[in-house]
């Protein structure tokens, strides 16, 4: 009876049938909220907090998303999805987007049908053990137990790493991050491996902390990034550049502090001038408001900021930038020129 | 006869719903259209879906390399092995779990049911409060709890070293550690093949024996002792053959090596959590069953029993349990089946079942959702098969004559 | 005389007072001897049971006993463990619960709206009340249909002439039905009604609530399901779950007892197939591939899809049960049925469900409380049901290492639910077998 009743209903109150159109732009201004594909929770990237906001560093490219085209960076319906689901809500329209520290691959790009937008993260596996088994190096770990998260390449690079170094290992999958945190600490395995950025967010919420080390070994690159759906590229466009307009901000200095100041009159800096609309068309370009690198950089900040807020130094997660450095500083975080 | 024949008059169309002849084939025929029109209108959805993806469903992946390694495998297997080995390797620890699982399920079941019968009123309260506790909260939290429970109660491989806490069991030959249960493995050398086809025979012997014995029982009345005879046909020629052969069967002890065990059986951790958990959930809905089925077999039956003057052990075995038996199968096997459904939570504890291989790591590898789904739908859909199938054997053959 | 035989005989005359029983035989001794010690065996037992009884709370009440249950983040509580039981103690650090149970409760609920879920759980058990007791009020029945449209526009909210065009789409086919079946009979009735409606809620509904709602607007904020989760989206799952699949299900089963061959094999291919295959495969169907066979363009909603998915499997297992409780019937119901000229609905409505439905209530039940906690299995798919906000929680910065409070949370949260239900069972089970003698 009541079945009949939510079908009934559905047609009116638009439960249902969302039809997506050719266009995902249209869709998400239609529909007034982006929905963004993230993970369950992974400490630092994104987690519900006590009042039940999304917040992490997958989660602010979701929000800059949201503001550089609905000009709200609340304006985001985020959807989590696991390991398995992941590729299917985006492929089904389910989400407009996927920030779920996806490791950007050939076959996901190609065989899948997806496009990445580029990469907010650059990641790499590695191990943690505890200090008392006296390892220094991941080829001393002939033998181990390996508590894998499952779900991610983490499988495959584990299988060929060990494999190319001659060497046996048995391996534990876990479904979650809790789960193999708590079987770690309990000793069920010798060794956690997942990306470096998980180890040490990890790491840093023990007990103590000190009693764990990561092994210098990562073996894999794991370039992450937000995906989209193959074949819509202007809305492909939109996520790679307001990515990028992250990245730019901070190598041009614009923070959420002051990009009101800046974008209010034409500064000295005409890149500067593009990116924030007051000079050019470079919104227009792109099927957006003129303001909308200004929007996304104000919903929570440059690439710097966010980085620092959510997982940098002075975190519990404590990351140091690295790889994730800006180009000016030695690392591979780089944007194309806004002209 | 012919009075009552319905008159042969010209066919009209309204008799098609007003006559009760026509009436079941229209509505037969009109399901079968709607049935038709639906499956036709959803092959064309998938049909047009599917190409806008850009994907065409093939069962070629499965024949790719897996590239991942599995940590139970009942049959050779690595990571070089193609995904259709790493599902089949699914499908063994499947019904391995579900196997094992069925047997302990049953005993705890039986034990749990008659126990909370009992007039001990220690006993049967804890049996009432094992039964309550795990019947109204869901398996999930179970599986994951007793996981839990498991790695942190019992003690690493790493205290089993010089001056730790833990030590072996049974002269150095089995140890529990967190990552599971290391037991020794038997090793076979020659003459093992006999000592088998001797161990085979003698069994089989021993139920011939009973069934003579007992034949002879319902045919003279003859008792003849059952339990140590039988026994003493099935022990004593395999134990002889095992000398004359020169003791073809050893043990491999499992080893402190590195950083685990090395040599033996493992039963890994993820295994004895989810044969823990699903025999203790199941196993309440065993008892429970066992409990009504006793309870179903009236009280004169006792008593008529003990006025014949049987003992109670015999009045338990010939005249209380036949008949309770009769009530507890049906549903005891819908249990198993369900306990075998269920064992697809192995996903919570990292035990590598269907689910995990085919379900899990291959469909997230290959993105094959569609395929993968079919493949494991398809393998459950048979084992249920199978199971509701002895099961109908089964209520033929115990259904009572009436008329 | 008899003064001298009253000497001489040896006849005690008053009763001696009766002597204490021996101190084995009598009190708590007695009961412990008889009750608990009666046998070796039972001995063995008993003390087994006595052990596992002490171990079992000597680990756990300490754990209990030390509990925080103020604090702000794990660290906070591990601090205040140390200063008042010391380091090593075990405690538990309910300061999580405390700190989340909104989520675990009503999961990204707006908080001002919480009222709405508690308002909506308070009308389901007051609506079913009558249901449940025969004693309550019979008019009180009369609520039972309103109910679903005021459950829906509670929880999901938005305008309020959305519920009410839905239920005018059986008023349309209650009416098209009375106007057509003394004409037609059932057979044309019945698929006049079932197309009239369809047709009402295709075409006419969504205009006509929304002309209503210009016209008159009433309505209270829209909530979309995907912000649903904790226990409120099990019981959501559950009670729709639970109130679809017994129709379906004893149409299942009726279809599976029917002589048209089709029908027949048409039921029992579902019922089996549905049945063969476990929930948590379905479900990930419902997430993975039901897409593929929508039209073109469409998706709809997860929690709509889950609900769907877990009807037609409980509604198997109740089509199962049903058809226990139809063979169970002695086979002179149906003929007697037949011999008063009955037709097939009619015998079914007035002679054999009321008896079959009878006998298989406790299988129901079960199969219910088997839905129940078979929502928990959601999490597998991304949604946020209780045990879903556990990984969620444990990523936030401040709760990461937090294990075993929230599953005991969530453990007790189901036990009271399927315990009561489970009660409930029996109390009817007793009822209806004192009916019968």
């Amino acid at each position: 009876m009541k079945k009949s009743v939510i079908f009934g209903a559905l047609t009116v109150a638009g439960l249902m049938a969302t039809a997506a159109s050719a266009s995902t732009l249209d869709d998400v201004k239609a529909r007034g909220k982006l929905n963004c594909g993230v993970t369950t929770g992974l400490p630092g990237f994104a987690a519900p907090d006590a009042n039940g906001v999304w917040e992490g560093f997958d989660v602010a490219v979701c929000r800059a998303v949201a503001a550089a085209v609905l000009g709200d960076p609340a304006a985001v319906e985020f959807v989590p999805t696991t390991g398995e689901t992941r590729f299917t809500a985006l492929a089904s329209g389910e989400i407009d987007m996927l920030a779920r520290n996806t490791t950007w691959t050939f076959s996901r790009d190609t065989d899948l049908k997806f496009d990445f937008a580029g990469v907010n993260y650059y990641d790499g596996q590695g191990f943690m053990v505890p200090k008392a088994l006296g390892v220094t190096s991941a080829k001393d770990l002939d033998g181990a137990t390996v508590c894998i998260q499952t779900g991610t390449t983490t499988e495959l690079n584990l299988s060929d790493f060990f494999r190319s170094n001659n060497i046996s290992y048995e391996p534990v999958p876990i479904q979650t991050n809790a789960e193999a945190q708590q079987q770690y600490l309990a000793g069920a395995c010798d060794v956690y491996t997942t990306d470096a950025s998980g180890l040490a967010a990890t790491r840093a919420t023990f007990e103590h902390p000190e009693d764990h080390v990561l092994l210098p070994e990562i073996i894999s690159k794991e370039p992450l990034g937000p995906l989209v759906r193959h074949g819509d590229n202007d809305w492909g466009d939109i996520v790679r550049w307001t990515l990028n307009a992250l990245i730019t901000a901070e190598e041009l200095g614009i923070t959420s502090a002051n990009v009101a100041e800046m974008a209010a009159a034409p500064t000295n800096n005409p890149e500067v001038n593009r990116l924030l609309g007051t000079e050019g068309e470079l919104g227009a370009m792109v099927g957006l408001s003129a303001d909308w690198a200004k929007n996304a950089i104000a919903a929570s900040g440059n690439y710097g900021e966010i980085f620092e807020k959510n997982i940098g130094e002075n975190t519990p997660i404590g990351l140091a930038r690295g790889l994730n450095a800006q180009w000016t500083q030695g690392g591979l975080i780089y944007s194309p020129p806004f002209r | 006869m012919a009075l009552t024949e319905a008159p042969k008059r010209s066919f009209r169309l309204s008799q098609l719903i007003h006559d009760t002849r026509y009436r079941s084939i229209t509505i037969q025929v009109v399901t079968l259209a709607l049935l038709a029109l639906a499956v036709f209108w959803l092959g064309r959805n998938a049909a047009v879906n599917l190409q806008a993806l850009g994907l065409t469903p093939n069962f070629r992946f499965l024949s790719n390399r897996s590239g991942y390694d599995i940590s139970q495998s009942l049959i050779a297997y690595d990571a070089s092995m193609t995904h259709g080995r790493a599902a089949i390797v699914g499908i063994l620890n499947t019904l391995l779990v579900a196997g094992l699982g069925c047997v302990t399920a049953t005993v705890l079941g039986v034990l749990a049911g008659v126990l909370r019968l009992s007039k001990n009123l220690v006993v049967s309260r804890l049996m009432a409060v094992y039964v309550e506790g795990f019947r109204n909260v869901p398996l999930l939290l179970w599986i994951v709890l007793i996981y839990a429970v498991m790695t942190e109660s019992t003690p690493q491989p790493r205290d089993f070293r010089e001056g730790g806490t833990a030590s072996m069991l049974f002269g150095d030959s089995m140890a529990i550690t967190n990552r599971g249960v290391y037991i020794p493995s038997p090793v076979w050398s020659d003459g093992a093949g006999v000592l088998i086809v001797v161990a085979i025979l003698a069994i089989a012997g021993a139920i011939f024996y009973r069934r003579f014995a007992r034949k002879r029982l319902f045919d003279t009345g003859q008792l003849l002792p059952m339990v140590w005879p039988a026994l003493l046909i099935a022990i004593v020629p395999t134990v002889l053959a095992y000398f004359v052969m020169g003791r073809p069967v050893g043990l491999s002890y499992p080893e402190l090596g590195g950083f685990n065990f090395q040599g033996g059986i493992q039963i890994s951790n993820p295994l004895m959590a989810l044969w823990v958990a699903l025999s203790l959930y199941t196993g309440t809905f065993i008892a429970e069953i066992v409990r009504a089925g006793i309870l179903a077999v009236s009280k004169g039956q006792t008593e008529a029993a003990f006025a014949l003057g049987l003992r109670p052990n015999r009045t338990m075995n010939l005249v209380i349990l036949p008949q309770a038996m009769r009530v507890i199968i049906p549903p005891l096997i819908s249990q198993y089946l369900n306990l075998t459904k269920n064992s697809s939570l192995a996903i919570a504890v990292g035990y590598p079942d269907v689910k995990a291989t085919l379900g899990g790591i291959t469909l997230n590898q290959t993105g094959r959702a569609l395929e993968a789904m079919l493949l494991m739908g398809l393998f459950y859909l048979v084992i249920s098969l199978l199971i509701a199938f002895v099961m109908n054997l089964v209520n033929n053959r115990m259904k009572l004559q009436e008329r | 005389m008899t003064g001298k035989s009253a000497s001489l005989t040896f006849v005690r005359t008053e009763m001696i007072p009766a002597s204490e029983p021996p101190l084995s035989e009598k009190g708590a001794i007695k009961w412990v001897r008889e009750n608990l010690f009666s046998s070796w065996l039972n001995a063995i037992l008993t003390l087994l049971s006595i052990w596992v009884v002490w171990s079992v709370v000597s680990h756990l009440f300490p754990w209990f006993a030390n509990s925080v249950w103020v604090a702000d983040n794990l660290s906070e509580c591990r601090a205040i463990r140390d200063a008042t039981v010391g380091p090593d103690a075990s405690s538990a650090c309910f300061a999580v619960i405390t700190d989340r149970w909104q989520q675990l409760l009503f999961g990204f609920y707006p908080r001002e709206a919480y009222w709405r879920p508690v308002l909506a759980l308070a009308l389901l058990l007051v609506g079913i009340l009558p249901l449940l007791f025969t004693a309550m009020p019979r008019k009180l029945l009369l609520v039972l249909p309103v109910l679903p449209f005021a459950l829906f526009w509670l929880l999901w909210g938005g305008s309020i002439w959305t519920p009410v065009a839905a239920a005018l789409g059986f008023v349309v086919a209650g009416l098209v039905f009375r106007l057509l079946s003394p004409v037609g009979g059932l057979s044309l009735g019945v698929p006049a009604a079932v197309i009239a409606a369809a047709a009402f809620w295709l075409y006419a509904a969504g205009p006509l609530a929304g002309a209503l709602q210009d016209l008159l607007p009433i309505g209270i904020e829209y909530i979309d399901s995907k912000k649903f989760g904790g226990f409120t989206l099990s019981l959501i799952i559950g009670v729709a779950g639970i109130s679809l699949s017994l129709p379906l299900g004893v149409v299942l089963a009726l279809g599976r007892k029917s002589d048209m061959m089709i029908v027949n094999m048409l039921s029992t291919a579902f019922i089996e197939i549905i049945r063969g295959v476990p929930l948590i495969v379905w479900l990930f169907t419902a997430q993975l591939i039901l897409g593929y066979f929508l039209p073109p363009g469409t998706t709809f909603d997860l929690t709509l899809r889950v609900i769907i998915m877990v009807t037609l499997f409980s509604a198997a297992y109740i089509a199962e049960v049903v058809r226990g409780g139809l063979a169970a019937l002695p086979k002179g119901q149906y003929e007697a049925a037949d011999s008063l000229g009955l037709d097939y609905w009619k015998s079914m409505r007035l002679i054999i469900l009321p008896q079959a439905l009878k006998i298989s209530i406790p299988g129901i039940v079960n199969t219910f409380i088997g839905l129940f906690k078979d929502t928990t299995l959601v999490v597998f798919i991304g949604l946020f049901d209780p045990i879903g906000f556990t990984n969620a929680i444990r990523a936030s910065t401040d709760w990461n290492g937090v294990y075993w409070e929230l599953y005991v949370f969530i453990g007790l949260m189901f036990f009271i639910f399927c315990f009561a239900m489970g009660r409930y069972s029996m109390y009817l089970e007793r009822k209806l077998q004192r009916e019968n003698r």
